[in-house]
């Protein structure tokens, strides 16, 4: 098992590096995953710019691309921009990306005490530690889930998607019973198009245009893009700079303070993979529980919130443990975590390769090479982030009004690309609004995109499946592995209810950008920028 | 517990139940359009089938929501659905900005769709000046064009008069 899974890595290690060669000498994968992860980083500074909407802009160009390369691209953006993140959260108190916020809580009194650059370096440090351990993981229990997966009839398959998109809606953000809304809407507008067994065409409402349903990238860089843009203009305030001078020299870390803060990056690790583990628990809810754990057992919880080095590695690494190990449900089961693996597989898809337990030994290629590219890609950024963080905190001085329009010339043009057709640029107008109007009713959307993803191999499945069992809905609990599913569905449900009736949530896992967050107080909901930075 | 003192006014002033409404309305819709396609049996679905139960599930949802709403005490529905700052007319330049991409990229090419997408968007933003904005969009129109229509090759004409309008 091992030998087979250090294998697959080496082999992964030849993709990355190897041919084809640009300009002879420049390995071409490893080109694309250094523009994702640098692009990555960057948008990760920059507030109002997630990676889900740098991900649906650069979706399109990743057309006329082999598929490693594009998702080596796509990746690297999604784990560039946790860097970037936390840049943001030391040294501006900007809680620009959500699972960042709880790091401004004693990363910003560090920089205001002048140890910003420490607690950078540490925590680029932590990052790296987090992610290996997140690669690692994806190395060994990969494959041991996909043997598992490969058992799975269509009844298991269902089940296992039914548990991940509960879980995607229910433990993300907001109130559970409308992040469920947000996934049946999902499911639904999946459902639009041809349908593919009987070739009738559902909810065109005679658009041609439609038959081929909604375009992924049109409903991304609408939900994420436009209504995100009509969510923050005019309401983004200029960014002070006052503390944002760090050299090279400010970012090592004392020999005291690295051993203060070995252990709680391990632990902060530990609890990020765990929780990778989990459908639907993304990296937002790994660093709060981590920071809400590294406060209990300390010995001095009082001081926490109050700059200590503790309070930003242990979250920092748990978040890269965290995203690192999400893609293991996406890429070995096919069952993305948030909407940023629903939207890496999305373009899997567009690029015709069928994501499921069959994806490692099918296309090895794109597997390993993305496991190999994970790593190179974080000692790419840390090399990056040493040198430009100056950079980087210069461009936020872009304001946004500069930012926002140039933003709509990229989703206009990156929707057109997509199909060379007007019509889904006017399907990315509607979508906007709609989710717009989400957003203000206090509606989370991520979900739908999850729902969206999943919802023609949802419903093939399920159609399989009472095919199978000749009608009888009974299959799902009488196979015994779909039965463990159901009932963990259950316990879901349930929990929830009980929590509800209880009139309070898991108070762990409760994450940034709702109307009641834990320990972050009110001003630093990550949906918006605070109109002055403390201070 | 007290029976609750919302009465209609209360009501609608809580943002939850225009979310339920919205959902039901929504999960109505899909039901009713959905049994016009063919059902089928569970062992043989036809195409209507699926999305007839999800917007039955939506509409249940819907009326969850709308049911939390009424519940006395809950905080979390009481913000209201405008923000407190509303912004109309950006609002209305970003959502007009690809209409207006639609319009001129067909009509007349990429050059002038980029540039008016980019000078409509801009002119949402409250600093926004005219000469500001002519600038700004023709710098993206310049780099957009370059990296999209030279590099990238999308197909679309660069300049083009399509007449008949």
């Amino acid at each position: 098992m091992i030998e087979t899974a250090l294998a697959g890595l080496w082999y992964g290690f030849t993709v990355a590096f190897g041919p084809p060669f640009l300009l002879g000498f420049i390995p071409h994968n490893l080109m694309f995953c250094f523009i994702g992860v640098f692009v990555g980083n960057m948008v990760g500074v920059l507030p109002g710019m997630g990676p889900l909407a740098t991900i649906s802009i650069l979706l399109p160009l990743t057309f006329g691309m082999k598929p490693v390369g594009a998702i080596l691209m796509l990746g690297g953006v999604m784990y560039g921009a946790q860097y970037g993140g936390a840049i943001c959260s030391i040294l501006l108190n900007l809680p620009c990306h959500p699972p960042h916020a709880v790091t401004c809580l004693d990363g910003y009194p560090m920089t205001k005490q002048g140890r910003g650059g420490v607690a950078l370096g540490l925590t680029v440090f932590a990052s790296f530690v987090g992610a290996s351990w997140g690669i690692t993981e994806m190395v060994f229990l990969s494959p041991l889930l996909v043997k598992a997966a490969l058992q799975f009839g269509p009844a298991e398959v269902c089940s296992l998607m039914l548990l991940g998109l509960l879980a995607g809606s229910t433990l993300a953000r907001g109130s559970p019973l409308k992040g469920v809304a947000m996934t049946v809407l999902g499911l639904f507008l999946g459902s639009v198009g041809t349908d593919l067994e009987t070739g009738s065409e559902r909810y065109t409402f005679g658009m041609t245009e439609l038959d081929d349903g909604i375009e992924l990238i049109a409903l991304a860089l609408g939900l994420f893009g436009i209504a995100e843009f009509m969510n923050s203009v005019n309401q983004v305030a200029p960014i002070n700079t006052k503390y944002t001078n760090v050299g090279l020299k400010d970012m090592r870390p004392s020999g005291a303070e690295f051993k203060r803060a070995f252990f709680p990056m391990w632990r902060g690790t530990i609890i990020g993979s765990l929780c990778s583990l989990i459908p639907g628990t993304g990296p937002t809810i790994a660093s709060f529980v981590s920071y809400a754990a590294e406060k209990k057992i300390s010995r001095h919880p009082e001081k926490f919130g109050t700059g200590l080095i503790e309070g930003v590695v242990c979250p920092e690494a748990s978040t890269h443990s965290s995203v690192q190990g999400d893609f293991i449900p996406t890429m070995s089961l096919g069952i993305p975590g948030d909407a940023v693996m629903a939207l890496l597989l999305g373009a899997l898809m567009i690029q015709g390769i069928v994501p499921g337990p069959q994806l490692i030994t099918q296309h090895p290629d794109i597997f390993w090479g993305l496991v190999a590219s994970f790593w190179i890609g974080n000692i790419m950024l840390v090399l990056l982030n040493v040198p430009l963080i100056g950079i980087w905190v210069k461009m936020l001085a872009i304001p946004y009004k500069y930012l926002y329009p140039s933003a709509m010339f990229f989703v206009c043009i990156g929707v057109y690309a997509a199909n060379n057709d007007f019509f889904q640029v006017g399907e990315v107008v509607v979508i906007g609004l709609f989710g717009y109007v989400l957003l203000r009713l206090g509606f989370h959307p991520a979900p739908i995109l999850l729902g969206f993803v999943l919802g023609p191999r949802f419903e093939e499945n399920f159609r399989r499946a009472m095919l199978i069992s000749r009608g009888d809905i009974g299959v799902f609990v009488e196979r015994p592995i779909s039965a463990v599913f159901v009932a963990l569905c259950i316990l879901l449900i349930g929990s929830q209810i009980y929590f509800r009736l209880k009139g309070d949530k898991p108070r762990d896992l409760k994450p940034a950008g709702e109307t009641k967050p834990v320990d972050i107080p009110r001003e630093l909901s990550p949906q918006r920028v605070p109109a002055t930075p403390a201070e | 517990m007290r029976p609750s003192h919302s009465t209609l006014r209360d009501l609608l002033a809580k943002r939850d139940f225009y979310a339920g409404g919205l959902m039901l309305l929504l999960g109505l819709g899909i039901a009713l359009k959905g049994t016009t396609y063919r059902a089928g049996t569970l062992m043989h679905m036809g195409p209507g089938f699926l999305p007839t139960a999800l917007g039955v599930v939506l509409v249940l949802i819907g009326i969850a929501i709308a049911a939390a709403a009424l519940a006395p005490g809950e905080s979390e529905g009481d913000e209201s659905i405008l923000p407190p700052h509303p912004q109309w007319w950006a609002w209305l330049c970003i959502l007009m900005s690809p209409v207006c991409f639609i319009f001129f990229g067909r009509y007349f090419g990429m050059i002038p769709g980029t540039f008016m997408c980019v000078f409509v968007a801009a002119l949402g933003d409250k600093g926004a000046t005219w000469l500001s904005t002519i600038i700004l969009s023709a710098i993206v129109t310049v780099f957009g064009v370059a990296l999209f229509s030279y590099f990238l090759q999308v197909p679309m004409p660069v300049l083009t008069w399509r007449g008949g309008l």
